[in-house]
């Protein structure tokens, strides 16, 4: 049997993104968030997270789409780029499922250095009849230095 | 014997020994005479002797042998101190400290003979003493011999039967040849008492205070347990007579009799032993690095007793990180103490009030808890300076210029992460203040000063930061010079300049860019690494300013949080966040008509009691909503950073509130102000304004 791998799917602005579930600690609904001032503007600001300040950050504001008002679908999912690194949240308009792809079934992206937004995909992933943008959390998260 | 379990005691109590060597050397080299001085550094020296014996570190045991036999010499009055033999010895102490930070990184001493040295030490012996010390062993001889016996022999002097050890024999025949008498014990304690391992423990303590007991019969540990009838012997190398022992031994309640006499050995055996002593010093390391050994297993009380000082025995060493682990979880305890406070003042609970007087006595607690924890994590500050008087004197030397250091507040308590981290950027501005810093003695006696320099190093507390200024009173820096280079250099403009103050100027120092160039020695010899002593004070949440007076000598002050975790803040709110304003900063909060508002420059400042004092809108700053009626007063907390004020402009206040300091992480990157975050009671975030920053 082929290698598989298994993505949490997000939604955003209708379309499907695929996040690894390794990354994946925890997904906890919206809560209030502190504004940090000045910051880059993707992220939204901090949570209290069980007594840990995560930061946390728009997925539509980093993925270049508009903005929308939280809903009661809103989910924030909490992530490690590396294991044991610090967490981050990814606010997402909503979470459904997990699927299981395999490792045939995900075509990598033609890479494209011009592209910054193409960077943070890690390929498409082929579900059904449903095509999933799967999410490279570390690019998402660790900013390259200028 | 496996001694790697106890490298690690080895090497902390090497570097103590070390560094009571390297005080003690100093003081000894001002004061020839001084003869506490001198038997400290005899005791420190045989102690270290013993441990790297014991160890079997050779090259060090051999090196401290032969510093130990020049020390030996000037205590007996054979040599003098002289510079020249202070350097010596210095070089060897230097030596010492390569073999040991070679045991620290590889477990071993490394192959270093430092012959050089050793032929140094050496050669002083001789040229001092000229004759050999075989006198002194015949005078050594005599005095085992000549005590008078007690030749009596009584049932009662049990400890005659005692057997003696090889080690503790040889210790005696050392003890004879110092002058030392050995006085042997039997101790009866009355039938009725009930506590016969406490009361044990009496008598030897009392013993203890006119010498060093060497051997225990029962050992130590059977005596605390009790397990002995009434009687018990002891040998005591003392310096008083046997009858002297015996009253102050009586005068402990419950002893019913105490006998004691000399003890010699058979004259043969002290023959021997003498002669094993003279021929091999190195065996005298024996009975010391036995002892060591004993202490360091802790089974044998009473060595170990000798081994430490008194207040060493109320200690324990404890892992850093175990401390950490202690105060985060007070940390978390403070967070859960303010839920409980927030839920208390929202809910009718309020009125109950035993709830009330239980929830205040909790918040003193954790107050007292916290203070408690963050003391234990205190070292007095002395642990970092004492090295410094040592670098002085070198840097003295090697620059040929004569300079004091006067240090005062060495006991100043400081975290042991700080205290980690301090040593370096200290001893940064100690070498600029005595290279750059101070004049060359010439220069100084043209210009009316005493031909020494002088730098000081001063630690004390104010309020809730330690400050620490090292001072010279040396040429001090020209800043006309700074601001010639930094125009030159390009980092600021003609106008800028011209407007710049003083401190302005000086600040320039402390730029990264002003650090690295060569220009640094033409300007003023000072700024080499400054950034980097700034930048280090910085991380661990200090501030440095620097003040100088042209031929006067210039201060630098450093000042560092007492705790780094947990503060006391003022809870604000600007626009409709709430924000903590560290506590220690604030001077006062004013009510500021608006109208009172002047700008200055393009600046907006107030007229604070004959101060002008500039005001910064923190909402602005922060791009905070303003709020919709602007009011006829502003709410302005006066901030103070070493000299200087501002104000901050905040809409409401809160109240005070003890919070503790969260990182918000690497991934946002913000503005400087924001410091940290924290969790308020109800399970807010707040953020931390430093707004010293913004003075």
């Amino acid at each position: 049997m082929a290698e598989t791998k298994q993505f949490i799917i997000a939604y955003l602005n209708k379309g499907q993104f695929g996040i690894d579930i390794k990354y994946i600690d925890n997904i906890i609904v919206m809560q209030s968030i502190t504004r940090i001032p000045k910051s880059q503007s993707f992220f939204k600001g901090v949570i209290n997270l069980r007594g840990e300040i995560v930061p946390v950050l728009s997925l539509r504001n980093k993925l270049g789409m508009d903005e929308a008002a939280h809903t009661s679908k809103s989910r924030i999912i909490i992530v490690r780029p590396e294991s044991g690194a610090a967490p981050v949240g990814l606010i997402v308009d909503e979470v459904r499922e997990v699927v299981t792809l395999e490792q045939d079934s995900i075509e990598k992206m033609t890479y494209d250095d011009k592209d910054e937004k193409a960077n943070y995909s890690i390929g498409i992933g082929k579900y059904g009849n449903e095509l999933i943008n799967l999410l490279s959390v570390p690019s998402i998260i660790i900013e390259k230095e200028q | 014997m496996d001694v790697s379990q106890y490298l690690e005691i080895f090497i902390e109590e090497t570097k103590e020994h070390l560094q009571s060597l390297n005080q003690h050397l100093l003081i000894l080299e001002r004061e020839p005479e001084n003869e506490n001085t001198i038997n400290e550094i005899f005791r420190a020296a045989h102690s270290l002797k013993g441990m790297a014996g014991t160890m079997g570190y050779k090259r060090m045991q051999r090196l401290t042998h032969d510093m130990e036999n020049v020390f030996s010499e000037i205590r007996n009055g054979k040599m003098k101190a002289s510079s020249s033999l202070v350097d010596v010895l210095f070089k060897g102490l230097d030596a010492l400290e390569n073999y040991l930070s070679n045991i620290q990184s590889e477990a071993n001493e490394g192959e270093d003979d430092n012959e050089e040295i050793i032929n140094a030490l050496n050669n002083i012996l001789n040229e001092g003493l000229g004759q050999a010390p075989t006198p002194k062993a015949a005078e050594t001889a005599k005095e085992v011999i000549t005590p008078t016996a007690q030749a009596v022999v009584d049932d009662k002097l049990k400890y005659l039967n005692v057997k003696i050890e090889e080690h503790e024999k040889k210790a005696m025949v050392k003890a004879g040849m110092l002058g030392l008498n050995v006085i042997g014990v039997t101790v009866y304690i009355h039938e009725y008492c009930v506590l016969k391992g406490a009361r044990a423990f009496m008598v030897n303590r009392t013993l203890e205070e006119f010498g060093e007991i060497i051997k225990l019969n029962p050992s130590a540990q059977d005596l605390e347990d009790e397990k002995y009838d009434y009687d018990y012997s002891a040998f005591i190398i003392t310096k008083e007579s046997p009858e002297k022992l015996i009253k102050v031994a009586s005068n402990v309640s419950e002893v019913k009799e105490v006998v004691a006499g000399f003890i010699q050995l058979p004259s043969a055996e002290v023959e021997s032993y003498t002669a094993i002593l003279k021929q091999d010093e190195a065996a005298s390391a024996q009975p010391q690095s036995a002892k060591e050994a004993n202490s360091l297993k802790a089974g044998n009380a009473p060595a170990a007793k000798q081994a430490a000082k008194p207040v060493a025995n109320r200690s324990v060493r404890v892992d850093i990180d175990k401390l950490d682990v202690l105060m985060n979880l007070v940390s978390e305890l403070i967070i859960a103490k303010n839920g409980l406070i927030s839920i208390s003042s929202e809910k009718e609970i309020m009125t109950d009030n035993n709830f009330h007087e239980q929830i205040e006595y909790l918040e003193r607690v954790t107050t007292n808890l916290h203070e408690s924890v963050m003391k234990t994590r205190m070292v007095p500050i002395e642990s970092v300076v004492n090295r410094f008087p040592r670098m002085i004197r070198d840097l003295s030397k090697k620059l040929e210029k004569e300079m004091e250091l006067y240090m005062t507040g060495e006991e100043t308590e400081l975290d042991r992460t700080v205290i980690d981290e301090i040593g370096d950027p200290l001893m940064h501005l100690l070498r600029n203040a005595a290279d750059h810093g101070l004049e060359s003695n010439a220069d100084r006696e043209k210009a009316g000063k005493n031909s020494t320099g002088s730098i000081y190093l001063d630690a004390y507390q104010d309020g809730n930061n330690v400050v620490i200024e090292v001072r010279d009173d040396g040429a001090g820096i020209n800043t006309e010079k700074i601001k010639r280079k930094a125009i030159e250099k390009g980092s600021i403009t003609e106008e800028q300049a011209q407007r710049m103050t003083e401190k302005d100027i000086i600040d320039i120092l402390f730029q990264p860019s002003f650090s690295t160039a060569e220009q640094i020695t033409d300007v003023s010899g000072r700024g080499v690494g400054l950034d980097v002593v700034k930048t280090k004070i910085e991380a661990l949440g200090g501030e440095i300013e620097a003040k100088t007076k042209l031929g006067e000598g210039s201060n630098f002050i450093i000042r560092l949080p007492l705790t780094l975790a947990i503060i006391q803040s003022l809870m604000v709110i600007i626009g409709d966040e709430k924000y903590a304003l560290p506590l220690g900063s604030i001077q006062t909060i004013e009510d500021i008509p608006v109208t009172d508002i002047k700008t200055i420059q393009g600046k907006e400042v107030i007229n604070l009691r004959g101060t002008v004092v500039p005001i910064i809108r923190l909402g602005n700053l922060l791009h905070c909503k303003n709020r919709e009626v602007a009011p006829e007063e502003l709410l302005v907390v006066i901030v103070k950073k070493g000299e200087r004020l501002a104000g901050m402009v905040v809409d409401e206040l809160i109240g005070q509130q003890e919070i503790v300091i969260k990182s918000i992480g690497k991934y946002i990157k913000s503005h400087k102000i924001i410091s940290g975050a924290t969790i308020l009671g109800n399970g807010e975030v707040a953020l931390i304004l430093d707004v010293n920053s913004l003075v």
